[in-house]
């Protein structure tokens, strides 16, 4: 028994809208950070399913796109972390609230 | 198994069509290996040089493949396996790219040296950040759009927080990186929903497919919702705009000009190709969307920015305002519609980076002096950078004779056109409404007391300034008059030569964003 597409595709927004809400209600930034890459390989779920779905190898061959730049974003995403929090001792979102207005 | 498949057939190169964004690319590279060898001021001076030197050269390579591309003799085509196309449309905006590398490049200068930051690194990411817009005008696939937004924003979230020293610059990379991911995110996963519904990633095919055959279902409005999310996060359109005045107002000033012209003509690169020629049959179902967005944009860039007392944070708002002027030639949907958002970001390039060149000159050393009140008496400070800014802020404001009275111009009788007079007359009051700030600043800049000749009182002046409540020893500096670099001051010049050229000998501006228009595949 093979489980349907529909299931993959719903399980993929599932993914993406946890990984949504995370980002927006999280105030740890590295937290906020994995919610990206949660959305991300949801969108590579979803992806893959419609590729099987279609019969089509393109959908495939994104996902190795959408991995190399997630790990492009880390790298910068990372370093910027760092260099914020060099002079701090937590990583909280509240704390960096110098621009507002 | 593996000796049935067929052998793999790489496709063809055309590097020739190529030759803007491998100039930006290979001068990004090459100035990189040139800084890790040598590390002295001289460096600065010339990796300068060379980022403009790079971007001419990226300007006549388009220019070229412009005469080939409208002399008849290859015309629009497809290239690299349909994955990129070669039009005017792409041409156009390719040459926009350019120009905001060439105006940050003058006007970053000046701003390394006064702030002691590393001068190579920021040219190289400044052209790195060029040719991925570059690529995403030219992109005739999602994914390539994809790709090329990735290049252009990771870029940028590093050249926000470039300013190490400063606390602002760091915080305005960090969300700029957390919001521009988010995004990211949100454009792929529209990439992936289109891809479901049409079985494609490519934009040519997605536009045959939805020709020929009826899609019904939600899959296809998810994928067009979640698309103009992405995008509309990066042209900085309201309810997508939250992230832009802390990024504008914390980035370095030289940045913050570049972000605004090259960020915001990418953007708008994908969203036109990608919502007018791919999804043009669709669009009963976009256009109340964009409708909104562009309303939306207009009325709250320009009510927000009435009560700001950065400037910055001023212009960061009445970018947002532009932004919505450019949706109105995109929710026209027709060739005049779009042939006008092509002018007012041509001009909008010239606009911003001429005043935020202005903002960065005056905001002296410490990047701090941002409010209101540093401008108070700059016309008898310095008469020529305040004749500048205030031709600039008219023409954001949409006086005649500029380039930026004309761009609001075509955009609005575009939507006359298409019969959409309630987005035209609001437009129109959106404008009445941000010559008010644009105004104020030209008030203050000339009606100002004259505090700073008089060598006293300007201390008590700016200590209303939130950003700057914390750094006293930055308020001693401040009875001098303004240093203006050179090549900030060629910069702004040749700003004001377009803004005031193009507002009285417009033909030529016109009939190249009209042919780009024309020449789309």
């Amino acid at each position: 028994m093979s489980v349907p597409g529909a299931w993959y595709l719903g399980l993929a927004a599932m993914l993406f809208t946890i990984g949504g809400v995370g980002l927006l209600v999280r105030r740890n930034v590295l937290i906020m950070f994995m919610c990206i890459e949660l959305m991300l390989n949801a969108v590579n779920l979803t992806f893959v399913t419609f590729a099987r779905m279609l019969n089509d190898i393109g959908g495939q061959v994104v996902v190795f796109f959408v991995l190399v730049v997630a790990a492009a974003e880390v790298v910068v995403g990372l370093a910027i972390i760092v260099s914020i929090f060099r002079r701090r001792t937590e990583a909280t979102a509240d704390d960096i609230s110098l621009l507002k207005g | 198994m593996i000796a049935q498949l067929d052998p793999i057939n790489l496709p063809h190169v055309e590097w020739s069509l190529l030759a803007p964004e491998l100039i930006l690319i290979g001068g990004a590279l090459a100035l990189l290996m040139a800084g890790t060898f040598r590390r002295d001021r001289t460096m600065a001076t010339a990796s300068c040089i060379f980022t403009v030197a790079a971007a001419l050269a990226a300007l006549v390579a388009s220019w070229g493949i412009w005469q080939d591309v409208g002399g008849g003799r290859g015309g629009a085509r497809l290239a690299v396996s349909d994955a990129v196309v070669i039009d005017g449309f792409a041409i156009f905006f390719t040459v926009v790219m350019c120009i905001a590398v060439a105006l940050g490049a003058l006007l970053a200068h000046g701003y390394l040296r006064q702030e002691k930051l590393e001068a190579p690194t920021f040219y190289v990411l400044m052209m790195l950040s060029a040719s991925g817009g570059v690529l995403m005008a030219k992109a005739n696939d999602l994914i390539l759009i994809f790709l090329g937004l990735e290049i252009l924003s990771i870029a940028l979230y590093v050249l926000a927080g470039y300013h190490q020293r400063r606390d602002e610059s760091r915080e305005a990379a960090i969300k700029y990186f957390v919001l521009g991911s988010f995004s990211s995110a949100f454009f792929l996963y529209g990439v992936a929903l289109t891809y479901g519904a049409t079985g494609s990633t490519n934009l040519g095919f997605i536009a045959e497919f939805l020709g020929t055959q009826t899609v019904t279902g939600g899959v296809l409005l998810g994928g067009f919702a979640f698309l103009l999310v992405g995008l509309g996060f990066k042209v900085a359109a309201v309810p997508f705009h939250m992230w832009t005045p802390d990024v504008y107002q914390g980035a370095p000033t030289p940045v913050t000009g570049f972000m605004a012209a090259a960020a915001k003509a990418a953007g708008f690169a994908a969203l036109l190709r990608i919502f007018f020629s791919a999804f043009g049959t669709e669009q009963l179902d976009w256009k109340p969307i964009v409708w909104a967005l562009a309303v939306l944009s207009m009325v709250v860039g320009s009510v927000l920015a009435v009560v700001q007392s950065d400037v910055k944070r001023m212009l960061a708002y009445s970018s947002i305002s532009h932004a919505g002027y450019v949706l109105i030639g995109l929710q026209a949907a027709n060739d005049r519609g779009i042939a006008g958002s092509l002018f007012y970001l041509l001009a909008y390039t010239f606009l911003i980076v001429g005043s935020f060149a202005t903002v960065a000159i005056v905001s002296r050393k410490g990047d701090r002096r941002t409010g209101l009140e540093a401008y108070r008496g700059l016309a008898r400070d310095r008469p020529g950078l305040a004749f500048a800014f205030t031709v600039f802020l008219l023409a954001q404001a949409g006086v005649p004779f500029t380039s930026g009275f004309l761009a609001k111009f075509y955009v609005i009788s575009a939507a006359v056109e298409a019969r959409s007079y309630a987005i035209a007359v609001i437009a129109m009051l959106a404008s009445v409404v941000a010559a008010f700030f644009y105004l104020r600043l030209i008030v203050v800049m000339y009606m100002g007391e004259d505090q700073v000749m008089a060598g006293v009182g300007p201390e008590t002046s700016t200590a209303g300034d939130g950003a700057e409540a914390g750094g006293g020893g930055v308020l001693t500096a401040v009875a001098t008059r303004v240093h203006v670099p050179a090549a900030a001051a060629l910069a702004i010049g040749l700003c004001l030569a377009f803004t005031i050229g193009a507002g009285l000998l417009p033909q030529p501006v016109i009939d190249f964003a009209r042919h780009a228009t024309l020449l789309r595949l």
